[in-house]
């Protein structure tokens, strides 16, 4: 039950969209080499268990905000939808108050 | 809940070229809560920092952080205040207590789950092997 688990999440993960895992997934026979392989998606906070995420936690935040000063979308994290949005919504107060950047450039 | 306060956060930014005043407001804005029938439960400066982005020509400035407890009308009071004030740059309330019940229930909920897990943990692998059914069977 865990392998099945497993491969499915794998094949979703690096492919960005869910539609275009299945299309070249098949011709390359070997299920994602090298680059679809390496993301495991898990919600970092569901496994530490975290129930409130602060605005004020920079350190943390930043973490979710790639270069360009956007939110890291959940395809990538690998963040369930309910820490996600906690997440959103805490890098947006941050924002707020110039603890972090609307944009970057 | 013991109460019906409702809890806030409040956090707003200093001019740093006026760093020696921010003991005496964070005081003014305490007396102004206070006032209006509202607690100061925490008062922490968090210190002066870089802006993310510059507010009014400034690049960094001091955060200072209060939590309040309250009706809701102090809030508005104090808000109010701060608009008027050159010195605060900028200002952000929250309102915590409903988030700070829901992590606490999320909390509890996990604590039961966890207390409950080992009987139904067996149960659902016990259909790998005949022999654990006899074991596990009780459980089920």
């Amino acid at each position: 039950m865990s392998t099945n688990y497993e491969d499915r999440q794998r094949g979703g993960g690096g492919g960005g969209y869910d539609s275009d895992d299945d299309q070249d997934r098949r011709p390359m026979g070997g299920r994602g080499q090298g680059r679809r392989m390496h993301r495991r998606r898990v919600c970092r906070f569901c496994i530490d268990k975290v129930d409130l995420i602060d605005f004020k936690d920079v350190r943390l935040l930043l973490n979710y905000l790639p270069e360009r000063g956007k939110i890291l979308p959940r395809r990538i994290s690998g963040n369930c939808a309910t820490h996600q949005r906690m997440l959103a919504e805490a890098i947006k107060r941050a924002r707020n108050i110039a603890l972090l950047p609307y944009t970057t450039d | 809940m013991s109460n019906n306060k409702r809890q806030y956060e409040v956090v707003f930014i200093v001019d740093p070229t006026t760093d020696d005043e921010v003991p005496k407001l964070t005081e003014s804005f305490t007396q102004i809560v206070t006032d209006q029938g509202g607690t100061i439960t925490k008062s922490e400066v968090m210190g002066k920092r870089q802006l993310a982005y510059e507010i009014l020509h400034h690049k960094d400035g001091t955060f200072v952080l209060l939590e309040i407890e309250g009706s809701g009308r102090e809030i508005a009071e104090l808000e109010r205040r701060m608009r008027v004030n050159d010195r605060v740059l900028r200002y952000i309330t929250v309102r915590v207590d409903e988030d700070r019940r829901r992590a606490e229930k999320l909390k509890a909920r996990r604590a039961r789950k966890a207390a409950k897990r080992p009987t139904r943990g067996h149960g659902s692998s016990a259909r790998r092997g005949p022999a654990m059914e006899f074991a596990e069977s009780g459980g089920e």
